[in-house]
């Protein structure tokens, strides 16, 4: 019992330390900028203004970018793989998918930059432009470095998260469940939509908080493919930033105490960010799935 | 026979690998990672010939050196940009900094189906583009300086890096230098706020190469070493004398010839008036504490101020074959004279 209260007691004392350690780091930025450090767009670091407000942008929309895909993939993909696809399919995809989530952040960098950007800058973005275009979200000159490209490569990386999870919340759906939605007639596609993916709910729903995680805190193929532009644009093709890319870029070459403290106050944010957006989350489906279940 | 051979084998084991091993005076230096492959193969080529000196450089970033360094956790520190007179009072002791590594900065650019190396641009419009004022290619401006140039009507997408460097520097050392709009609207720093509408950043050298490469109608810059070895489009850029040219080790050479009292506080080969210069090039500098108390810690500073020496003077033609310009003989003479002010 003591083991368990202990381990709990450092656990939270681990993320109290982290929490007050960067915002004691971030004291300077924020007496001499206050609450303007969240609303002002301006950062330059030689005249010493420094605002986040495109970095917070950039950070949660290349995330839900993310996770709006991955989520869709990775769940009806594991769906598949448990479910519907046979054996010697299954196990082999299975293991490539969960392969993707071994291969380093730098790579899929590169990878990004050097063969997914102009994929979807000769491509994807002008289809998606010729057909969606009157959404604001597709319009304007398309840059081959822009969050949506860093959209596609975090979801890309999240993935393996989504669907190793989601695979195995849905294997561990109890037996007679199944048995008996056959028994009473339903095809395997009912089934799963009507039996097993509702009694998974709160796994894959666990599944997409861990992932959401990594795209938030993702750094470096961030970094390479989002343009690293501090400005907020409604077009997912142009150029944004992240709250850790800022920190990667600048950090090493910091000098002042305020540039610093300002860079040490986006690690704040980001921490911020990260919680507001779980917990969003987590009212978002309490809130959408509690009806569902009463009924 | 056989108990001999071994206890001959251990000695002579022990003579050979521990023995230096123990005597041997490991070096720790950090920063700037511009000359991160220079030190790397010089230190090397060092050892081999002083076996008892291994130097041990992490290219952690210009800032970290310069911090680590005022902490005393490193022998010496290297930036690309000496340490200004806040970081100089920050420091527990006077120090001494010294010009280690010379550079030069490209400007490439992606223009399909344009002749490779056919770009022209003046100070001027490079300014003007970096600006956001000139956001076309067939701008008026353009193609008054590239007669005869079939420019595209295409928009021109600004990269810059986005990391931190020493390169930005001396880029936006450059721009402030051509223009008094740029000097102050932007200024001059490792990282600034890039004003053109269609900046993008890449980090390093590579990220911006990368972004140059699949962007049609962009323009960046990028070290000249690095420029070498991917065989990149360089425009050709006019200098304060009228010149137009390539970025060469020749020309950077020439621009580092204009300032022969180079001193900590008077560094910038931006802009220089040399007839064949090339205007975008910089320093890279190395420091160490001037003076040292205690017996050993002399013992250990007289090694680096031998190490940082050879790496300013001999060490140089090594420079040289890796992309970077040997530093100019008045350069080494400055070096070597600003070293022997180390007292040990």
């Amino acid at each position: 019992m003591a083991g368990v209260y202990g381990a709990t007691g450092l656990f939270v004392a681990i993320v109290a330390g982290l929490f007050v350690e960067l915002y004691a780091g971030s004291s300077t930025s924020i007496h001499a900028f206050g609450l303007t450090f969240l609303a002002s767009s301006r950062w330059n670091p030689v005249t010493g203004q420094f605002g986040a407000l495109p970095m917070i942008y950039g950070t949660v929309v290349s995330s839900a970018i993310a996770i709006v895909l991955a989520g869709f993939v990775g769940v009806f993909g594991a769906a598949y793989l448990v479910e519907f696809a046979p054996r010697v399919i299954a196990a082999p995809l299975a293991f490539l998918i969960e392969l993707l989530a071994a291969v380093p952040s730098v790579i899929f960098g590169l990878w990004g930059l050097f063969v997914l950007a102009p994929i979807l800058r000769v491509h994807v973005d002008p289809f998606l432009q010729a057909k969606f275009g009157f959404l604001p979200i597709f319009q304007g000159y398309i840059f081959g470095n822009s969050l949506f490209t860093a959209g596609i490569v975090l979801a890309i990386m999240i993935v393996p998260t989504v669907s190793a999870i989601t695979r195995d919340v849905i294997a561990a759906v109890a037996r007679e469940h199944r048995e008996a939605s056959m028994a009473l007639g339903a095809t395997r596609w009912e089934t799963m939509a009507k039996v097993i993916l509702p009694g998974a709910t709160t796994g894959i729903f666990g599944a997409c908080v861990l992932a959401l995680g990594r795209a938030l805190g993702e750094t470096i193929a961030t970094t390479m493919v989002i343009g690293n532009k501090p400005a907020i644009a409604a077009s997912l093709f142009q150029p944004s930033y992240t709250l850790a890319s800022v920190i990667a870029n600048e950090f090493t070459e910091a000098t002042s105490d305020l540039y610093v403290s300002a860079l040490i106050e986006l690690g704040l944010l980001l921490f911020v960010v990260s919680l507001a957006v779980n917990g969003f989350a987590r009212v978002l489906t309490w809130t959408v799935l509690r009806p569902a279940r009463a009924r | 026979m056989k108990r001999v051979n071994v206890i001959g084998a251990a000695l002579v084991l022990f003579a050979l690998v521990i023995a230096p091993a123990l005597a041997a005076t490991k070096l720790t230096g950090a920063g700037s990672s511009f000359v991160f492959p220079y030190f790397n193969t010089a230190f090397y080529t060092y050892n081999s010939a002083h076996k008892d000196v291994t130097v041990n450089y992490q290219p952690i970033g210009s800032g970290g050196g310069i911090q680590q360094f005022t902490q005393r956790i490193v022998d010496f520190g290297a930036s690309d940009v000496p340490m200004n007179a806040d970081e100089i009072k920050r420091l527990p002791a006077p120090a001494v900094q010294i010009p280690i590594a010379l550079g030069g900065v490209a400007v490439t650019y992606n223009l399909p189906n344009f002749i490779k190396g056919g770009l022209k641009l003046t100070r001027e419009t490079l300014v003007d583009i970096y600006l956001g004022k000139v956001t076309k290619w067939n701008d008026g401006r353009l193609t008054k300086i590239n007669p005869g140039a079939e420019l595209p009507d295409l928009p021109i997408v600004v990269v810059h890096r986005s990391d931190a460097s020493g390169t930005s520097y001396i880029f936006t050392d450059f721009l402030s230098h051509v223009s008094a709009e740029w000097k102050s609207k932007v200024g001059t720093g490792k990282a600034v706020e890039w004003p053109a509408p269609s900046a993008v950043g890449g980090k390093g050298n590579d990220g911006v190469a990368g972004a140059v490469r699949q962007t049609p109608g962009s323009i960046g810059y990028v070290e000249l070493a690095y420029v070498h070895e991917n065989h990149m489009t360089q425009a050709q850029l006019q200098n304060a004398a009228g010149r137009y040219a390539f970025c060469t080790g020749r020309g950077v050479a020439a621009a580092a010839a204009t300032k022969p009292n180079l001193s900590p506080t008077d560094f910038s080969i931006v802009d220089t008036k040399g007839e064949t210069a090339w205007p975008i090039a910089g320093y890279t500098w190395a420091f160490m504490y001037r003076e040292y108390q205690k017996p050993e810690e002399k013992a250990r500073a007289r090694v680096v101020h031998d190490v940082l020496e050879w790496t300013a003077t001999a060490g140089q033609q090594i420079a040289g074959t890796l992309d970077y310009v040997p530093l100019p003989d008045n350069v080494q003479e400055v070096a070597k004279k600003t070293l022997a002010e180390v007292r040990i």
